[in-house]
């Protein structure tokens, strides 16, 4: 069909905004020997006790479907993990579904719940999906631009403003990717507040939620009046390093858990049985290596973003998962022509900020899920970059 | 464990600076306090891991180790005998441990006629040495928690959301 294939492509599908930035990543993929710090997953392995659980259930043979909502194995470890970890109750089986990652539940939250045309709010910067994700199901994505002035943090200001009629739901993701904020419990009590005075859904991803690093990460279902109106998104991928078993879970009211089983069921049957049984042994006996990384990400945290600050970037301190998003605005040029220029010159690979939303083209992502001896050598490159453009006479140093 | 210990026992290298960064602590905190780790014997050295079969002509270093048992002395137990055999070159680590034989000895020699020699010589012939057993090493898989292992190649995409 060649070129002419477009043709039988979906309208709203062929409308979705291709990503701004692909040919740039195809640029990074492309090439050998960079020093990435462009990846938004863990450096480390999954824990060998479980993958060796995963390598245990192949040996006896479990290859089979599962029940469409994942074993109730599973789904009781998870929903007693919930009750001890977060004081989160949920009841395994109305209430629970294991997704193939969290990814799946956040396409399976948006067609369980929106008619065409009814409006979701969601946040500027964040993960490129949920914009596209929403259209997909008929939707209608309004973006609540978060500023660098107010550390990118939704507030009740911001979400009052945002606000039009027809809006049925809220994404809220945190800690967030791209700039790892997070928020406290009493900031997280404003937003309940306007989500129940507004009778919002919130879908509330929370993937991150171990790599929390200030304060103890708060569930927005766990505050009052708001676990009938949340939709829990959450995951084995970033806190078990297991990005690759593709495996989360959604937990919520039990109606709309009905209705997002149903679309499961029919498109993807069950998640895969051996990442099932990986998050078995992930979920029971993997809080001590959750434990060890995160101390790791904290000072790995602590470390770039003071580099990054004595370098002239300015850096506010992200409070959660493994990014930092600095500002690139004094070398007076866009973070796209910066991120080539960066590859080009010191094969040193970060994310445009673009990437994460229009308003966000003077910021970059940095993953710090790279060793330090990357991170070290990451940071030097780009000061002798600034170094470089400084002795050129363009802006870019401090002081400059 | 102490941040700073965890850190540099992670990686030696690791400069006060960093570990300044990585801390929130300041550069001349995280200096002294190392200076204190060094002087009170908390840090005993900084030394790297070496796969012996990555060095060119090294490859005749052969290690054992070596079961002791050992009649314990009036009032020093098992101390005493175990200073006496700890104190050779040789002896590259030494353990009291429970069970059918009471210390167990790393010894290291350019090859297997030094190390039986050693054993042979100087421990098995030493009072109040009851018997020993020698288990010479023929591979190294993994040491104080690292693996011997030529580093895979790097599995993740360069760039990813």
């Amino acid at each position: 069909m060649g070129q002419k294939g477009s043709i039988y492509v979906a309208r709203h599908v062929e409308e979705l905004p291709p990503s701004g930035i692909r040919a740039f990543f195809d640029l990074v993929l492309g090439m050998k020997d960079v020093i990435s710090l462009g990846v938004g997953e863990p450096d480390f392995t999954t824990p060998w006790n479980i993958r060796e659980h995963a390598i245990y259930s192949l040996e006896q043979g479990l290859t089979s479907y599962t029940s469409n909502k994942g074993t109730p194995e599973l789904r009781k470890d998870i929903v007693k993990f919930l009750a001890w970890r977060r004081g989160l109750v949920y009841d395994w089986d109305t209430e629970m579904l294991i997704t193939v990652g969290a990814s799946e539940g956040m396409d399976l939250a948006f067609r369980a719940i929106l008619n065409p045309g009814e409006k979701v709010l969601v946040h500027e910067p964040c993960f490129v999906a949920y914009a596209p994700l929403v259209k997909l199901a008929g939707g209608e994505p309004v973006p609540l631009v978060t500023t660098e002035a107010d550390g990118f943090k939704v507030t009740p200001r911001k979400l009052e403003a945002a606000y039009v009629k027809g809006t049925k739901a809220l994404l809220l993701n945190y800690p967030c990717n791209p700039t790892g904020v997070s928020y406290t419990r009493a900031e997280l009590l404003d937003i309940a507040a306007f989500a129940r005075k507004r009778d919002l859904l919130v879908i509330s991803d929370e993937i991150y939620d171990e790599l929390t690093y200030d304060f103890e990460h708060t569930p927005l279902a766990t505050l009052p009046g708001m676990k009938e109106r949340v939709i829990y998104l959450n995951g084995f991928s970033k806190a078990y390093a297991m990005t690759g078993f593709r495996l989360g879970w959604v937990s919520g009211p039990a109606e709309i858990l009905a209705a997002m089983t149903k679309i499961h069921q029919y498109t993807i049957m069950c998640a895969p049985i051996t990442s099932q049984m990986a998050a078995r042994e992930a979920i029971r006996n993997g809080m001590k290596d959750v434990q060890v990384m995160k101390r790791e990400y904290n000072r790995r945290r602590n470390f770039i973003v003071s580099s990054l600050n004595e370098l002239g970037l300015d850096c506010h301190m992200p409070q959660g998962a493994f990014y930092a998003f600095p500002s690139i605005r004094r070398l007076g040029m866009s973070s796209i022509d910066f991120a080539k220029d960066l590859l080009d010159k010191e094969k040193v690979a970060l994310v445009p900020g673009n990437a994460f939303g229009s308003q966000c083209a003077d910021h970059v992502r940095i993953s710090y899920a790279s060793s330090y001896d990357n991170l070290r050598e990451a940071v030097a490159r780009i000061g002798k970059y600034l170094e470089a453009r400084r002795k050129q006479g363009l802006r870019g140093h401090i002081g400059a | 464990m102490k941040e700073i210990l965890e850190i540099l026992m992670n990686d030696a290298r690791t400069t006060p600076d960093e570990i300044a960064k990585m801390t929130g602590k300041s550069a001349s905190a995280v200096r002294s306090q190392i200076k204190k780790y060094e002087q009170d014997g908390t840090i005993v050295q900084y030394k790297a891991i070496v796969n012996p079969e990555m060095v060119e002509g090294n490859q005749s270093m052969v290690r054992a180790l070596i079961q002791v048992s050992i009649v314990p002395q009036k009032d020093v137990g098992f101390d005493h005998i175990a200073e006496r055999i700890y104190s050779f070159s040789e002896v590259k680590s030494c353990y009291l441990v429970s069970g059918s034989y009471d210390l167990l000895v790393i010894v290291e020699g350019g090859n297997i006629q030094t190390v039986a020699e050693f054993v042979s010589s100087k421990l098995s012939s030493m009072e109040n040495v009851r018997q020993t057993a020698t288990h010479f090493l023929l591979k190294k898989y993994k040491e104080d928690g690292k693996i011997f292992k030529v580093a895979p190649r790097q599995k993740r995409l360069n760039i990813t959301y």
